[in-house]
């Protein structure tokens, strides 16, 4: 077993029963549940928005290519510079030139999920740049210095509490508890760093192959203040963010709001287009666009699950999750953690290191549902099961189908199976739970159903 | 040069095989295919709107107290003016950053403060100190309750999301119903030469972070106005 | 469901046959075949699925009480046997199948039965009829109809953990979500857990009894088959 495995387990365990976090997640999480039905039944209809949004990020990712080509000529036909990053050691490396070329020493972020994904913050801290998380929750993790525990929702499995404490520790300042006011001091920290930083740091939301747009959602205005005041500016983005047409964003960006987060629209939505062209006011000198492959042609060639890279990322599927909700974000050991993570993680870093977020899923299909986009998640999580025990099968658990197959598909077999079952009952009961029981894993937890002496099977045949 | 190359190689031969259509769960029976762009009949999904204008007034007045904004709709200008005066009483305004414009122009005169223009470039620490930014825009939208800016039309890209109040200053004929109209709006104003930024301000800026409690002006303003004749 | 949730069986075949339907059993089929798949091994769920598709080949409808074994048919044997020689009898099959609730109003127009069950009950949907097959409204149109019933809903639509062999290889995760699950129940005030997925109740009943809490599970066609 490998280790991600074993490491899997232990915190999944650990979590699963901690009864703090599972009422600290539970209570966020009812009251996002509670808007996004709201949100959702003011569209007229909801349903036809999620195939129309399907069907506009299946021809966007099925001409990947072509798209491609038509946003990055037009990003630099108006000054943009475009770099293309087949690993994430090419994309850190851009980024870390720009940065010297540019003298630059301080960098303010906004919250780009490819950037955890290539752990840029840790490789420009050793090169010596001063790298700020200007997203409050982003902000607040990088204090503790832990990743994000959700791809909308950074900090959610803190309390205010928590929060204060860190703040008084880390920031010397914090008058109280309250939301509000730590919020403020967050504020005021952050207002300095915009001023002085060189260098602004955003990730993208949609790229726009029309008109040569790159989209930005946000809601504390600080990707806004991100991309206005520093001299550079460089975006991250996924080579799948791109969707056809500017009026496509009439459709994505509601329907990002409404799954993500329940609201109508999310607070800012801003598309760039350039750096600062002639006659405007302010805005950077030099934008820097790095595309990012990263493995996501591994994905894309795998037909049956590319519509995995349709994926908005905006987090619905983990709210709605059950396994997110009970071990956290941080147990999965991933960037994209939840039902899309465990889809899209085996195809970015390794099917066999992976395939146990595959399997640990009830596949109960509730990240389905939610989906925007209508991604097939849970058929996914099948899939990549199917695809792990073909190419490297557990020979136990192969021995054990083949036996259960033959059983199951002999009717002396299987009735003989039934006794054996009730007639051990007494010894069942007796090693309940312990090492001994072969039920084990179901057992410490959870009583067996007593068996019936007669079986369905058994009434059906007397009856005749 | 040649990353670029690889990375398109490596699309153009995954994209050898086709995927089956999306969201049927691999059931391509029933899928259907125009030629039209699947969003084109966005407007028909999205939240309703209403059909008369009156309708939609008071759509976007309901969605902007929704989000916490503040909406004025003036008979006049001259009726603006005065709300715009008595804002700048109540929250003792000393200083307010803007730009030079048909609407925003009277505002500044009339209120009679020193202001911080953006026009011929700006020092940020200045504006930063302001009490207020005070800005035109593109649109208001019906169907959101929120506003669109652009680098061009709202004084560049921080004034509006600087100091810590947003005042919009707009005039009732920039009300549109929904977001395919805005976006359709954008588009025939200003393709094929964008202004670098194009903002959709919904609401005054918020965070949910600690606790998934509300708390308004995370980073840009915690206020934000929108004074309408 | 054969060897441990018997009266389930029993009812649904008296449901029916008050009907006036004839109800074959075939002797042999034991499994749908669904463990092997949700863990991967394909092969060795066609080995157990492909005699059940032969022996279902010529039912004019299939019945099927569980919610999981029936998307399992309906859903999945397409997937299953996609490309083998049996692609089109797994299309057939699945299309003449149907959920015991879903079968009895929507293809029998019964929402009736003459039931009584003087107790308060929530119903917790099995994932996959509701999700796979879209079973919601049929069991909650039959309930209605139950004398002296009262149904109080959840507030949370959410998974019991069950999840098949799930349940054994993450013990831990899936007793979370059980909890949860009955934590949620608990708080309707409901005496029964009803449910037309008898593997989810086995699920949640393990955890009740574990725990010595006072709810009892019950399955959606005994409650139908009271009188
Ligand atoms: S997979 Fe779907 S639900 Fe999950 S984050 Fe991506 S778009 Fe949202």
């Amino acid at each position: 077993m490998s280790s991600n495995v074993s490491d899997f387990k232990t915190r999944a365990t650990e979590k699963a029963g901690d009864l703090r976090h599972r009422s600290v997640i539970r209570t966020a999480l009812r009251s996002y549940e509670i808007v996004r039905d709201k949100r959702k039944a003011a569209f007229q209809s909801w349903e036809s928005a999620r195939q129309a949004a399907a069907e506009t990020k299946w021809e966007a990712v099925n001409h990947l290519d072509k798209h491609l080509e038509a946003l990055t000529a037009k990003l630099e036909a108006r000054g943009t510079k475009v770099h293309w990053a087949s690993t994430g050691a090419q994309a850190r490396e851009i980024i870390a030139q720009i940065l010297r070329d540019k003298k630059a020493r301080s960098i303010i972020k906004s919250k780009a999920m490819t950037s955890e994904e290539i752990h840029l913050n840790d490789a420009l801290e050793k090169e010596g740049f001063t790298v700020v998380e200007s997203d409050l929750g982003e902000f607040i993790v990088q204090l503790r210095h832990e990743p994000p525990y959700h791809i909308v929702f950074p900090s959610m499995h803190l309390t205010r509490g928590e929060i204060k404490d860190l703040f008084l520790k880390e920031l010397g300042d914090a008058p109280s508890d309250s939301p509000e006011e730590l919020t403020m001091v967050a504020r005021r920290v952050m207002r300095q760093k915009y001023i002085t930083a060189d260098v602004g740091f955003t990730g993208a939301n949609f790229a726009i192959a029309e008109t040569g747009m790159i989209s930005i959602t946000e809601n504390e205005g600080n990707a806004r203040i991100t991309a206005a005041l520093p001299k550079t500016m460089i975006t991250l983005m996924g080579i799948e963010k791109v969707l056809p047409r500017f009026s496509d964003l009439a459709l994505f960006l509601p329907m990002l709001a409404t799954a993500g987060a329940g609201q109508p629209m999310t607070c800012y939505n801003t598309m760039y287009s350039g750096p600062r062209q002639p006659g405007e006011v302010d805005g950077p000198e030099e934008w820097h666009v790095v595309l990012l492959d990263n493995r996501r042609t591994e994905l894309l060639a795998d037909a049956e699950q590319r519509d995995a890279l349709h994926c908005i990322r905006c987090g619905a599927c983990l709210n709605v999750c059950p396994i997110f909700r009970n071990v956290g974000g941080h147990t999965y050991g991933t960037t994209y953690s939840g039902p899309v993570g465990a889809v899209i993680t085996p195809h970015l870093r390794g099917l066999q290191e992976w395939k146990h977020l595959s399997n640990a899923s009830s596949l109960c299909g509730a990240c389905t549902e939610a989906c925007p986009v209508k991604i097939d998640l849970h058929h996914h999580l099948l899939q990549n099961r199917r695809n792990a025990s073909a190419s490297q099968p557990s020979f136990f658990e192969k021995l054990a189908y083949q036996v259960f197959g033959i059983v199951a598909n002999e009717p002396a077999f299987w009735s003989l199976a039934k006794k054996i079952g009730w007639l051990t009952q007494p010894l069942q009961r007796a090693i309940k739970g312990s090492a001994l029981d072969p039920a084990k894993a179901w057992t410490k937890t959870r009583d067996l159903p007593p068996q019936p002496r007669e079986s369905f099977k058994d009434w059906w045949s007397n009856r005749k | 040069m040649s990353e670029r190359n690889n990375i398109l190689g490596r699309i153009r031969e995954a994209l050898k095989v086709s995927a089956p259509l999306p969201g049927l769960h691999g059931d391509t029976a029933s899928a259907h295919r125009s030629t039209e762009s699947p969003a084109s009949h966005a407007r028909e999904w999205l939240p309703s709107v209403g059909a008369s204008s009156e309708e939609q007034v008071a759509l976007f007045a309901k969605n902007a107290a929704d989000l916490k904004a503040d909406f004025q709709l003036f008979a006049s200008r001259d009726e603006l003016i005065i709300a715009l005066i008595k804002l700048r009483d109540t929250e003792k305004w000393s200083r307010v950053a803007s730009h030079g414009g048909g609407l925003t122009n009277f505002a500044n005169k009339a209120l009679g403060l020193p202001v911080t223009l953006t026009d011929h470039g700006y020092n940020v620490q200045e504006m930063e100190q302001c009490d207020a930014g005070i800005t035109e825009c593109d649109a208001l939208i019906a169907q959101t309750g929120g506003v669109v800016v652009t680098s061009r039309s709202a004084g560049g890209r921080a004034l509006s999301v600087l100091p810590p109040h947003h005042v919009v200053i707009a005039q009732r004929g920039q009300l549109v119903s929904d977001l395919p109209t805005a976006f359709a709006n954008l588009q025939s104003k200003y393709a094929p030469d964008f202004p670098s930024m194009i903002s959709f301000i919904t609401g005054p800026s918020r965070t949910g972070d600690i606790e998934r409690i509300l708390v308004l002006g995370a980073h840009g303003p915690k206020k934000l106005t929108i004074l309408c004749f | 469901m054969d060897a441990l949730y018997l009266r389930a069986g029993i009812s649904m075949v008296e449901i029916l046959e008050r009907l006036g339907h004839k109800v074959i059993c075939p002797n042999e089929i034991a499994c749908c075949g669904q463990p092997p798949f949700n863990s991967g091994y394909w092969d060795e769920a066609r080995t157990i699925a492909t005699p059940v598709l032969e022996k279902l080949a010529n039912a004019e409808a299939i019945v099927i009480g569980s919610g999981s074994c029936g998307a399992m048919v309906k859903k999945f044997y397409p997937d299953l046997f996609k490309g083998t020689r049996y692609a089109e009898l797994a299309k057939q099959v699945a299309a003449k199948t149907w959920e015991f609730s879903d079968f009895l109003v929507n293809k029998l127009g019964v929402t009736d039965l003459g039931a009584k069950f003087p107790h308060k009950v929530t119903f917790h949907d099995g994932c996959h009829g509701l999700r796979e097959l879209g079973i919601h409204k049929q069991p909650r149109a039959l309930l209605a109809n139950v004398q002296g019933l009262q149904l109080f809903e959840m507030t949370e639509v959410s998974c019991c953990g069950f999840g098949g062999t799930f349940s054994a290889k993450f013990p831990m995760i899936s007793t979370a979500m059980g909890e949860v699950k009955c934590t949620a129940a608990a708080e309707t005030g409901a005496e029964y857990i009803v449910s037309s997925d008898s593997s989810c109740l086995m699920h949640i009943q393990g955890l009740l009894s574990r725990q010595g809490k006072p709810t009892k599970t019950i399955s959606l066609a005994e409650v139908l088959n009271t009188q």
